[in-house]
This record gives C-alpha cells, structure tokens and sequence, in this order.
C-alpha cells in the first residue's frame, strides 16, 4: 500500500476517535476529499519541480504511534532554549506530554489544540479562525486539516503580552521504525498583544520521521508577532511546514527560519496582508551538508496599500546539498505604495552542491518599489584578504567569512539568547572557532 | 628591512606598478604620496600579499626572504601589517574575538601556545586606552556599523595589539576628522621604535604633520619619482601634484 492510501484508510480509524458531530469535522471530511484527489504533489508541478517526495511516499510510516512514550528531560534538555523561562508545549511522537510543558490560562491562553477543537469555551474563536487562512486546496495543507486533532493552541487578548516567550516542542522517540505525524497549530494574537514563538521539530534516532505541520497566525490591528523556527534535525528527519499568515492594520509578524539540518525539508511560508501599513518580514538562515535539502518556498500577498515586506535569505551549501529558494511576491492592483524588498544570497562551498533561487513577481499596482536580488557566489576576495593580513590562515578565513554572511540575518532576532544559540549553531556547522566567553 | 626592486606589478595585465625600487629600515618612517590612480594602494596590497596582483618583474624581500611565494598570512605571521583604506565589516564576530583569533594565529605559526586570557585581556585594556577606545566598543562586531572615524582608529588598534615589525598604513587619514586625526597619529608615534618600520600612504600632507616622515617617497604612474625628506611633502602641498607630473614629462 502507498503512503496515499495508507493515509485514506487510516481517516476512517481517525474518525473513531473524534466528535464527528462538530462542525470541525466537517472542515476535516472536505479536506480529506480534496487529497484524495490530488495526492502527493508530484515534480511535474511547477512548485514541486525541485523537491521529490517519491522516496518518502515509499517508507511504510506509522500514521499513529502504537504507544505512549515518555523521555526525561535531562536527556532533552539540549534540544530546549534552556537558559530563559518560557511556556512550554511538548509532544512525544505527536501526543501531548503534560510533564515538559509548561501551559497557562493567565490572561492568555497558551495550551493544546486538542482542548480548542473539543471544549466548548473555545468553539466561538474555532469558528471564527480555524482553517480560514490556510489553504483548502493545497494537497498537504488539506491533508493536515484532515487529520488535525493536536497541536499548539495560542491565543492572546487585546493588549496582553504573555509574561515569556513559548517554545513548540515536537519530539520523536523512534520508538516507531517509521513515524509520520502532522501537528496543526493556531496563533491569535488579538489588538495591539504581543507574542514571541519558538518551533523545533526534532528526531531522537536515526528512526525514520516524516512531520506535515500547519501552522495558522492571525495577527489583528497594531500586533507584533516573533515566530522561529529551528530546523535542525537528524538526517532521517522530513519536514513539510505548511505556515499562513493572515495580517491586519499595522500589524507586524517577523518569521525566522534556521534551517540546518533534516534529510528533506519544505518551508511554505505564505503571508497575507489584508489591511493597511503592516510589515511583514521573513528571514532565513540555512546551512547544509551532506545530502541534505531544503525548499523555501515564500509568498507575501500585498492585497492592500502603503505596507512593506522584507525577505533576507541567505543559504550555504556544501558536499551534496541542495537548496531551493522561490520568492513569490503578489502586489494586487490597489495594493499602491507597497514596499516589496527580497533577497536571496548564497554560497557554494562544493562543486556537487546544487541551488535553485526564483524571484517571482507579480505586480499590479504601479506605485510601488519593489527590489528583488539573487545571488550565487563565492566569498568576497577582499574581506578574505583582510583576514588573512591579520594572519588568519586562509581555510579559518573562509569559515568566519561565512559565519558573517550568515550571521547578518540574526539581527532581528528580539531574544538575545536565542540569537546566541543560533550564533554557536552556526559557529559550530562552519568549524569557527570564535570564542564566546568575551 | 624592506627591500623592493625594479618591482613591476599588474591586475588582469594591467600594468600598474612599473619599476619601484624602496628601501625601508628598522627604525625609519617613510611617506609614500602620489595622485589618484598612481599605484600607492596597489603598493600597498602588493607587500600584504593580495593574490589578485600578479608581479611581473623585480623582487621583494622582508629582512633578506623572498616575499613573492608567502601567502598573506604568511607575510602577517612574519609582521608585515596592512591598516585598510577600507576595512571589512565582519557581522557576529566581536572585535575582542577577532583580535583573539589573529593573534593566536600568529602565536601558533610561530610554534607558541594561545595566550592566556588574563594576558590577553590586559593587552587590549592597555592598547584600547592608548587609542581612547571605550570598552563597550570592543564587544561590537568588526567594523559593522563603524563611522569611517571608528573603522581607521579600529585598523590602528589591531596595529597595536599586533606589535608588527613593518606596518603600512593605507590612507588612514581619510574620513577622520582633527580630533580623530590626532589621536590616531598619536598612538602610531607610540609604535615608533628602532626595531621596526612605518609606511604612510597619503594623497594629502595633513597627517605628516602628525606622523613626521624620515623620508617622502612621490609616487606617478606606478614609480617613484622623486624622494627626499619631509620637506617635499610641503612642497607638494603647495605646488600641487601638476608639478610633478609637469617635473616628469620634461
């Protein structure tokens, strides 16, 4: 049986196990039709054309852990940006673990999906935000929706800014040979509150995982959104994450990608500004060995006047990587005096490492400045030279040349500690040796 | 010292340097000046070992050794030292770190352990306050966000860090204003010594005020000259760089 089928047949052991009386449901049975119909993409579609998901369709993964995993923290402690207090919500093999994570109902609501789509007190905000930004008709966004049941739940009110930022812990024991799982996650982040988010999916063997994540934010008028995700997974580890954006009056939502590590790794990451002076910002880090891939795949939907968007990725890419970056930009006719900024750097360390970067514009709208770059190149001679006048060896040159190219992207990062792990991730992955202590 | 002769120099066979002949000693400053486009960068670059420049003729020696084959670092590691008219910005590495990282290069080529911590601390306070440089200064990243002021006072505290025996100073002048100027001159005449040598590059003869040349080198079309002491670079100031240019066509 393929991954398709198994998947179609498993629905009717899920249906078992959820209240088919709410209207949830109902969102769910459309989904599941329209992957019955689509399936897989395969690399005949423009949007697939380089990334394969052939081999994975053919590894027989379990669609639900047989058991209940457990695992103590010592032994995880590393995967957890540790040094701050945060909320924590933490799934073992996609179930909920109530002993690493740390919820809260203080004035935000900081808790599991589970609850959201089941109890009462949350079917008003169901109702009103769940599946509307994420897309009905993409074939794995449709097939998260179907079998969406657990997740992360976020809501913040008017005005509240939670006390520390929430880190989304999805663990995978390998308890399974292979284990497919598809958390979904909502973000609300009401007028004027703000909220900082940490995502990392990480595999504990070389055990097979395959993750399909949907992730909707919606943030109102005048919020300020942080959302990271750090990708750096073992290299039996697959990754499709499937995030929408919804935007309203001068909101701001900044999305950070770290991508270093995984087998396979797809980022769909779409922003959609439906209201006045937003900002939407999109950032990327991604360092690959080996036979490693990542997809970027971003879209910012300008479908009002006067706001910006700002995308800064930049790829390093060694032995047999390979990378893709596509940018697509949409700027609707009334969309006037949108700032549209894009760029895409990348260096290639190995003669077999492969990049493929597309800037895709389409723009309406004539008032507009809209700049786009693409680059594939070398390190820059004359900084090399100045590093090794300094008497630094050219291979350390090389290495902390790169460590800087990249590290421009952190920037923007607002907390300090994590800028700082990312720093050493980073230091780590091109063999600098720069020391931290000072 | 330094020892240049009959140097000829070219980018992508574009002959730039066309027979230089120097001689620096232990103990002398030496002004390079010329106009725009005469070669004192490529001079510059070509001592430090940038690979981009390719010599065509003639030889360069540090101390009697062949310099041609050495890799920059090579060269670094045996202390020839280039202050950059533009220097790199370098985003996540701290000037602290980089100062850590060039010297223990240094050390380790010359078969030394890294230097101690405390040691190494105490260097950069003692060379950080001889240039005025706040601490706070020295945990940014390199360069990144400097003002042009910031970036020069930057490549002369590496200097100071760096003790090197030949140091070539790149028009460090441009961009600094007076204040700026005199600090930056002053913590080079504290690195003046009998057992090591300066060269100033300058387009202008405000900084040989401050830094007072033994010697005054006029660069054209990729030769000296003229030399003489620092009297010429007066000289210049006044009539012009015309005037040579006028000199070396009679």
């Amino acid at each position: 049986m393929d991954l398709k089928d198994k998947l179609l047949s498993s629905f009717i052991a899920f249906e078992n196990n959820v209240d088919l009386d709410h209207p949830v449901h109902e969102v769910r049975s459309e989904a599941i039709k329209n992957f019955e119909e689509k399936g897989f993409p395969s690399k005949k579609e423009e949007a697939w054309k380089y990334t394969s998901l052939n081999g994975i369709q053919k590894v027989d993964f379990s669609i639900f852990p047989k058991k209940e995993n457990t695992l103590e923290y010592k032994d995880i402690k590393k995967y957890f940006l540790h040094e701050i207090d945060t909320y924590k919500i933490v799934f073992i093999d996609g179930v909920y673990s109530s002993y690493l994570s740390e919820t809260t109902h203080d004035g935000v609501d900081v808790c599991l999906m589970s609850a959201a789509l089941t109890k009462p007190q949350y079917k008003q905000v169901i109702d009103v935000y769940f599946n509307k930004v994420a897309s009905k008709d993409e074939s794995l966004t449709t097939l998260n929706t179907a079998f969406s049941k657990e997740g992360a739940y976020i809501y913040i009110p008017k005005n509240k800014v939670p006390k520390k930022p929430i880190q989304i812990v999805h663990l995978a024991t390998g308890n399974e040979a292979a284990l497919m799982l598809q958390p979904r996650n909502l973000v609300i982040v009401e007028e004027n509150a703000e909220v900082q988010i940490i995502e990392r999916h990480q595999s504990l063997t070389g055990n097979e995982v395959l993750t399909n994540s949907v992730t909707e934010i919606f943030a109102a008028k005048d919020a300020n959104v942080d959302y990271y995700k750090v990708q750096n997974d073992e290299n039996t580890a697959s990754l499709i994450d499937n995030t929408y954006i919804s935007q309203k009056d001068k909101s701001v939502v900044r999305v950070h990608t770290f991508s270093f590590g995984g087998k396979l790794t797809r980022n769909n990451l779409n922003f959609y500004q439906n209201g006045e002076y937003m900002d939407s910002v999109l950032k990327g880090v991604t360092i690959l060995g080996e036979k490693q891939h990542v997809d970027h795949h971003t879209l910012v939907h300008h479908a009002q006047p006067n706001c910006e968007s700002h995308q800064d990725y930049k790829g390093i890419f060694g032995e047999k990587s390979t990378g893709v970056f596509n940018g697509k930009i949409i700027v609707d006719k009334i969309a006037q005096k949108t700032n549209a900024f894009q760029q895409n750097n990348n260096i290639l360390i190995s003669d077999k490492a492969t990049i493929n970067t597309k800037p895709q514009l389409e723009i309406f709208a004539d008032d507009v400045k809209c700049s786009h770059g693409c680059t594939i190149g070398q390190l820059d001679e004359d900084a090399l030279f100045y590093l090794q006048s300094r008497g630094i060896p050219k291979k350390e040159a090389t290495a902390l040349l790169m460590y800087a190219f990249a590290n421009n992207v952190l920037e923007s990062v607002r907390i300090p500690e994590l800028k700082t792990r990312i720093n050493k991730i980073i230091a780590n992955k091109l063999g600098v040796r720069v020391g931290f202590e000072l | 010292m330094l020892e240049i002769k009959d140097l000829h120099a070219s980018i992508e066979d574009k002959k730039i340097l066309n027979g230089i002949n120097l001689e620096v000693n232990a103990g002398e400053v030496h002004a390079i000046m010329g106009p725009n486009g005469s070669g004192k960068s490529t001079l510059a670059s070509v001592i430090a070992g940038k690979e981009e420049f390719e010599i065509k003729k003639g030889s360069l020696a540090l101390d009697g050794e062949d310099l041609e084959e050495l890799d920059p670092e090579e060269r670094a590691h045996k202390g020839i030292f280039l202050s950059f008219q533009y220097p790199v910005e370098i985003p996540g590495v701290s000037v602290t770190n980089f100062m850590k990282t060039a010297i223990n290069a240094s050390r380790k080529a010359r078969g030394l352990e890294d230097m101690p911590a405390n040691q190494m601390l105490k260097l950069i306070r003692e060379k950080s306050e001889m240039l005025e440089i706040d601490r706070k200064f020295l945990s940014r990243s390199l360069n990144e966000g400097f003002s042009g002021g910031e970036k020069k006072r930057n490549e002369i505290f590496q200097m100071a860090m760096l003790e090197p025996k030949l140091a070539i100073l790149d028009e460090t002048d441009s961009g600094l204003d007076i204040d700026a100027l005199r600090i930056v001159a002053n913590g080079v005449n504290k690195l003046r010594g009998k057992d090591n040598a300066i060269i100033v590059i300058t387009h202008y003869q405000r900084l040989l005020e401050y830094i007072v040349p033994d010697f005054v080198h006029v660069l054209h079309d990729g030769k000296i000259v003229k030399s003489g002491t620092k009297e010429l670079a007066l000289e210049l100031e006044e009539k012009g760089y015309d005037w040579i240019k006028q000199e070396t066509v009679v």
